[in-house]
């Protein structure tokens, strides 16, 4: 757990490098010391918290739909007694991000990642033609802004 | 969703940098001698993503699940259409919500428009900051869903096609 895995400082860390990380020369020297860390303590401890799966990124984020490409969340009312039937044809899909199981008619949910726009709707119809079942489509209309931190 | 542009030197510096910045007192540096350009240049183009868009931010994507934030659901809204960009901009600014977006409905199954995603390390947390949302968003809601996960059947990185 969190508690066992970080300081203090890795703390620290975590809650003020989610955004800002300064485009500079010496950018982990910038960084540490307005935390009032040595520029290799910084590195070190970025590094460890990668190593250990505490973060799991460090650099730009990218947005891949400012890019050309697209990203789709879908959802399926999937047969009890078809589910893992099922789950397997999804997930065999490369486009498929991730896919989870969800307590609702629409039982199971996932999110579509391609190339571009037009890839999205050839996928949603390979899935229905080899499942039989009606894949809903629920793109994101509107963005609300979200702040940038997760409270370490 | 505009679509910007990004030239071959752009493309080279997403591809060398999407799976991370070297941990390297030059990190940019770095970047500029496996994408071929001055380091100088490297910077500017990442200011100019940022400033675009294309770029979200710069910094350290913390884990979920390592933090102890086990616990997610994804909750949904039957907004009135004419509140839904005062609220959904609302329920986006809660410090707990993770991702805040506005899809279609799909009647009769689905009435909801508002999509706002809640992470907890307990699920009474959880239940703590559905309650915040709707403390939000009832006088102009009428209805409301909470979606558990109980299994993940896939789970990929996003790789970004360049």
């Amino acid at each position: 757990m969190a508690d066992d895995m970080i300081d203090d400082t890795d703390r620290d860390i975590l809650n003020a490098l989610q955004g800002g990380f300064p485009l500079t020369e010496r950018p982990f020297a910038d960084a540490a010391q307005d935390l009032g860390l040595a520029e290799a303590d910084l590195i070190g401890r970025i590094g460890a918290m990668l190593d250990g799966g505490v973060a799991s990124r460090f650099g730009p984020m990218f947005d891949a739909e400012r890019m050309g490409g697209a990203f789709c969340l879908c959802a399926m009312a999937v047969p009890r007694e078809r589910f893992e039937a099922v789950a397997g044809l999804v997930d065999a899909h490369p486009e498929v991000a991730h896919n989870y199981e969800r307590r609702h008619a629409l039982n199971m949910w996932f999110v579509l990642a391609t190339g571009s726009p037009e890839r999205i709707g050839a996928v949603v119809a390979d899935i229905e033609r080899e499942t039989g079942l009606a894949v809903l489509a629920f793109p994101k209309l509107r963005e609300f802004f979200i702040g940038l931190r997760i409270a370490a | 969703m505009t679509h910007l542009t990004l030239d071959e030197a752009d493309r080279r510096i997403v591809a060398a940098t999407q799976a991370g910045l070297p941990l390297d007192p030059r990190p940019y540096e770095r970047v500029a001698t496996a994408v071929g350009i001055p380091t100088s240049e490297v910077v500017t183009r990442l200011g100019r993503m940022l400033e675009t868009g294309v770029v979200r931010r710069i910094g350290l994507v913390p884990n979920h699940y390592a933090l102890g934030l086990t616990e997610n659901a994804m909750t949904v809204w039957d907004v009135d259409d004419r509140e839904l960009l005062r609220l959904g901009a609302e329920v986006g600014a809660l410090d707990f919500v993770t991702h805040c977006y506005e899809r279609p409905r799909r009647p009769p199954l689905w009435p909801y428009n508002l999509f706002a995603m809640v992470h907890g390390t307990t699920a009474e947390e959880v239940a703590g900051k559905i309650a915040a949302i709707a403390r939000l968003v009832d006088p102009h809601c009428r209805g409301r869903d909470v979606l558990v996960s109980t299994r993940i059947l896939k789970k990929t990185g996003l790789r970004i096609p360049t």
